[in-house]
C-alpha cells in the first residue's frame, strides 16, 4: 500500500533520485556543530512567538489613559503601544508567557551565534573555499543586534525609551551626516514623530526577520553545497573525504531532539524566569529616567565603551566634529565587526596559506589566529564587563571610579596579554604533543628491537 | 491584610512620634560621647563647605563641612539619621550608610529629644500609606525619585554617591527622608510634594519591596544584567550541555 502510493508519487514527480540525496547528505557529528542549529530554532521559536505578538502590539504612539487591571499604572498616560505591550502582558491569554519566551529566545539566538562565531572562528571554518558562508553569518550577527535593539525599543516602556534616546545621541555623534541622519530615521528631533515607530515596526516584524530568513538559506545552502569542515581525527577523515552521519536515519532524532531542547528551554525560561517586566518600568516621558538602565546583554559592550571613552569631543572652533558617543557606540563595533569581515582576507594575506581547506584545525594548531581571536574576544569582553560597573558597584561595594579606571587601564594592557598568553599556551601544547609522539616512537622501536 | 500589615508598621513607628518625650539628660551625655567630636558643642556644626557630588540633574551637593549645625534639624532628622544607623558616622567625607543602630530604644529616645531640643525644628512624620494612591505614587516616584533609586527602588549610582536601595527603609524613613535630603539627594518642601503625595510615594515604595512580579522569578527588578546572566548560565549552558549530549566529543584516532 504505502508502496504503491511512494511509486505513484515518484512515477508523476521523479523525486527520488534528490530525496536519496538528502536523506544521505552527510552531518557532522562533533557537538559544537550543534550551536548554529541552537540559533537556527532560536529563529523558528522567535518568529513563531512573534507573529502571535504581532496580532496584540498596537503600533502607535497616540497616547490614552490607562484604565486596565494593573493598579499602579491606572489613570497614566501613555503610548498605544506601551498600553498594548502592558495588555500582552496582563490581559492576553498566554501573552506574557509569550512574550516572555519570545525575549528569552532573542537573547538566546544572539548567545548561540556568537558561540557558533566563536567556533567557525578558532577551527578556521572560514576558510577558503567557506569565506561566503562566514561573511553571510557574521551579517546575519550583525542585523541580528540591531532587530533586537528594535524590539527592545518598540515596548515604549522607560528602558525603551531611555535606549533609543542612547541611540539617538550615537547616531547624532557620526561626523558629518551623523545628524541629518538621526533626523531622517527619527523623523525629526528625538523622541521623533508617529513615523519612526512605523519604521521600527515594519523593520522588526517584517523587513529584518525576511533578511535573517533570507540569509539564513543562503547560508544553509551554501553549506550544504560546500559540505561540513571536520577536525583530523580519524585517517578516514582527509580534506578530499566527508565523514559524518546521514540525515536519515543518524542526523534527523539528533536534530529534533535538539529543536525539542531548545523549544523547551525556551518555553521553560519563558514561563518561569521574569524577563524586561515593562508593568514595573513604567512608560517612557522625555522627562523622566531611571537609575541603571542598560541594553539587553548583546549591546552591553557598546554601553561599557560610552563608559571607557574619557568624556572629550573633538571640535574646531564652535563645530563639533566628533561627539563623544561616537567612539564608544559607532566606531568600536564598527572596527570589530570590519576586523571579522576582513579577516580570511587578512589571514591569506599574511598567512601565505590559500589553500583549501575542508579539515579545520584545533585552536592550538594555528598560535596566531588563536593569538589574535583572543586579543579580540579581550578587547570586546571588556567593556562588556564595563557596562555593568554601577551595579557592580551597588552588589560588590568596588567604587565606581577606580573601577572605570581600572576597566579602562585594562582595555590597552588585557588584549595583548590575553594573545601573548594564548600563543604561548598553544605553543606549548603543540610541544607537549610533539614529545609525547617521539616517546611514542621510541617506544614502538624499543619494542621492535 | 496588607492594611493590618501597615497599621502594624505604624505602630511600630510611634514611639518615635513620642521622642520628644525621651530623656534629655541622657541625650545629653550620649551627644558629648558620640557626636560633639564632629557636630561641635550643642551641635553648632564644624568647618565649611564642601562639594561632594551631582545628582543625575547635575546641581552640585555641599556637605557640610565636618558635619553640619544641628541646631533646627528637628527630631525629624535625628530620628531619621539615628533609626538608620547613619549616625555617628565613622570618619567626615564618608556618606553615610544603613548600619545597624548601636543604641537601645530609651538612648535613641533621649538623643532625639536633645538634637530637637537645640532649636525649632519639624516633628517625626507620620505617614499613612493606607490613605495614598499606588498609581499616584508610582508616578511621582518615576517622576522625583527613580533617576536616583530607579524605578523599582532597587538603588544604582550616581555621581559621587550611591543611592541605596530603598528595601530596608521604614514609612517614616522614607516620609523623613523625602523632607530631610540626606547627602545628594535633593529636599522636598511640602509645596514640592504635599503630605498626600508623600503617602502616594510611601505606598508605591513599600509595593516596589515585592511588587507584582507575574513573570516568574524576580531576578532582581534591574532587568538586562541579571537577564544577560541568566540568558548565558542557566540557558545557553543548559543548551550546550544538550549540544555536547546529543554531539560527540572530540577524540584523536
Ligand atoms: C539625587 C539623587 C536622589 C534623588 C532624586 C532621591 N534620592 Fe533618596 N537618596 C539619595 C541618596 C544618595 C541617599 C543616601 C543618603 C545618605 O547616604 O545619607 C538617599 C536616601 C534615601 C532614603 C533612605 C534609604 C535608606 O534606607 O538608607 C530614602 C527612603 C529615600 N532616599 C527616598 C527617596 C524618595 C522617596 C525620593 C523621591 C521623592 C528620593 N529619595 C529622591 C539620592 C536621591
Ligand atoms: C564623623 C563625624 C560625625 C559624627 C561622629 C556624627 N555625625 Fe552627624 N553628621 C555628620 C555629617 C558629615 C553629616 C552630614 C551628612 C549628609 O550630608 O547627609 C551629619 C548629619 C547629621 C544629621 C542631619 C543634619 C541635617 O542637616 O539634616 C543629624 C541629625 C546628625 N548628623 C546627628 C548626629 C548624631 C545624633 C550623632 C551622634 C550619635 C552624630 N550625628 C555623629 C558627621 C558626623
Amino acid at each position: 500500500m504505502i508502496r504503491k502510493l511512494v511509486r505513484f508519487l515518484d512515477r508523476r514527480t521523479g523525486t527520488a533520485p534528490l530525496l536519496r540525496k538528502t536523506l544521505r547528505y552527510l552531518f557532522p557529528d562533533h557537538w559544537s556543530f550543534l550551536l548554529g542549529e541552537v540559533a537556527l530554532y532560536s529563529f523558528v521559536i522567535l518568529v513563531a512567538t512573534g507573529i502571535y505578538l504581532t496580532l496584540f502590539y498596537e503600533n502607535s504612539t497616540a497616547t490614552v489613559v490607562y484604565h486596565g487591571p494593573y493598579v499602579p499604572l491606572q489613570g497614566q498616560e501613555m503610548t498605544q503601544a506601551y498600553r498594548s505591550v502592558l495588555d500582552i502582558s496582563t490581559t492576553v491569554k498566554a501573552g506574557l508567557l509569550i512574550r516572555q519566551t519570545h525575549h528569552w529566545a532573542a537573547d538566546i539566538f544572539i548567545a548561540a551565534i556568537v558561540l557558533h562565531l566563536i567556533r567557525i572562528f578558532f577551527t578556521g571554518a572560514y576558510r577558503k573555499p567557506r569565506e561566503l558562508t562566514y561573511w553571510i553569518g557574521l551579517t546575519i550577527l550583525l542585523v541580528s543586534l540591531l532587530e533586537g535593539y528594535l524590539g527592545y525599543s518598540l515596548a515604549d516602556d522607560l528602558l525603551s525609551g531611555m535606549g533609543l534616546a542612547i541611540g539617538y545621541g550615537v547616531a547624532v555623534s557620526i561626523p558629518f551626516f551623523g545628524a541629518n541622519l538621526a533626523a531622517l530615521i527619527w523623523d525629526g528631533p528625538f523622541p521623533g514623530k508617529h513615523d519612526f515607530f512605523s519604521r521600527m515596526y515594519v523593520a522588526h516584524v517584517f523587513l529584518i526577520p525576511a533578511l535573517i530568513g533570507a540569509l539564513l538559506v543562503l547560508h544553509l545552502a551554501l553549506v550544504a553545497l560546500r559540505h561540513h569542515t571536520q577536525f583530523r581525527e580519524t585517517r578516514r577523515q582527509t580534506e578530499r573525504k566527508v565523514v559524518g552521519i546521514p540525515t536519515f536515519p543518524g542526523q534527523t532524532p539528533r536534530s529534533l531532539g535538539l529543536f525539542f531542547a531548545v523549544a523547551g528551554v525556551l518555553f521553560l525560561l519563558g514561563g518561569l524566569v521574569q524577563i524586561n517586566p515593562i508593568w514595573l518600568w513604567g512608560p517612557y516621558h522625555t522627562y523622566i529616567s531611571t537609575n541603571g538602565a542598560q541594553p539587553d546583554w548583546y549591546l552591553g559592550w557598546l554601553i561599557g565603551a560610552l563608559r571607557l571613552v574619557p568624556g572629550f569631543d573633538l571640535t574646531i572652533g564652535h563645530y563639533t566634529l566628533v561627539a563623544n558617543p561616537f567612539w564608544g557606540g559607532a566606531a568600536l563595533p564598527s572596527l570589530v565587526f570590519i576586523f571579522l569581515y576582513l579577516w580570511p582576507w587578512l589571514e591569506r594575506r599574511f598567512g601565505g596559506d590559500s589553500a583549501y581547506h575542508n579539515l579545520l584545525d584545533r585552536p592550538r594548531d594555528a598560535p596566531m589566529r588563536t593569538a589574535i581571536g583572543m586579543t579580540t574576544l579581550t578587547w570586546v569582553f571588556l567593556p562588556f564587563v564595563a557596562g555593568s560597573s554601577d551595579r557592580i558597584y551597588v552588589t560588590f561595594g568596588l567604587p565606581y571610579i577606580p573601577q572605570i579606571w581600572a576597566f579602562r587601564v585594562l582595555a590597552v594592557v588585557a588584549p595583548p596579554l590575553a594573545g601573548l598568553i594564548a600563543f604561548w599556551v598553544c605553543r606549548e601544547l603543540q610541544a607537549g604533543e610533539r614529545v609525547e609522539r617521539r616517546r611514542k616512537r621510541a617506544e614502538e622501536e624499543a619494542e621492535l628491537a | 491584610m496588607r492594611r493590618l500589615l501597615v497599621t502594624g508598621l505604624l505602630a511600630l513607628a510611634l514611639p518615635a512620634a513620642a521622642a520628644a518625650a525621651g530623656d534629655q539628660q541622657l541625650g545629653y551625655r550620649l551627644f558629648g560621647q558620640y557626636c560633639v567630636a564632629c557636630h561641635g558643642v550643642a551641635g553648632s556644626g564644624i568647618a565649611p563647605a564642601r562639594v561632594i557630588g551631582t545628582g543625575p540633574q547635575r546641581v552640585p551637593r555641599q556637605q557640610l563641612g565636618l558635619a553640619p549645625s544641628l541646631q533646627g534639624v528637628g527630631a525629624l532628622a535625628a530620628d531619621f539619621y539615628l533609626r538608620t544607623g547613619y549616625m555617628p558616622l565613622q570618619h567626615v567625607g564618608l556618606q553615610p550608610r544603613r548600619k545597624p543602630v548601636i543604641f537601645d530604644e530609651p538612648q535613641l529616645e533621649g538623643l532625639i529629644a536633645y538634637v530637637a531640643s537645640l532649636g525649632r525644628g519639624p516633628k517625626v512624620p507620620k505617614p499613612h500609606p493606607e490613605r495614598g494612591s499606588l498609581s499616584e505614587g508610582m508616578q511621582l516616584f518615576t517622576d522625583h525619585c527613580a533617576g536616583c533609586h530607579q524605578v523599582v527602588g532597587e538603588g544604582g549610582y550616581v555621581t559621587g554617591a550611591l543611592p541605596p536601595p530603598l528595601k530596608d527603609a521604614t514609612s517614616t524613613q522614607i516620609a523623613e527622608a523625602i523632607r530631610i535630603g540626606p547627602y545628594v539627594m535633593p529636599r522636598f518642601s511640602t509645596k514640592a510634594l504635599s503630605p498626600s503625595q508623600v503617602n502616594s510615594i510611601v505606598r508605591y515604595v513599600r509595593y516596589a519591596k515585592s511588587p507584582d512580579d507575574r513573570g516568574g522569578w524576580a531576578i532582581g527588578h534591574v532587568g538586562p544584567i541579571p537577564e544577560g546572566l541568566v540568558a548565558w548560565f542557566l540557558g545557553m549552558t543548559a543548551l550546550v550541555a544538550c549540544c555536547i549530549a546529543i554531539g560527540r566529543r572530540f577524540r584523536r584516532g
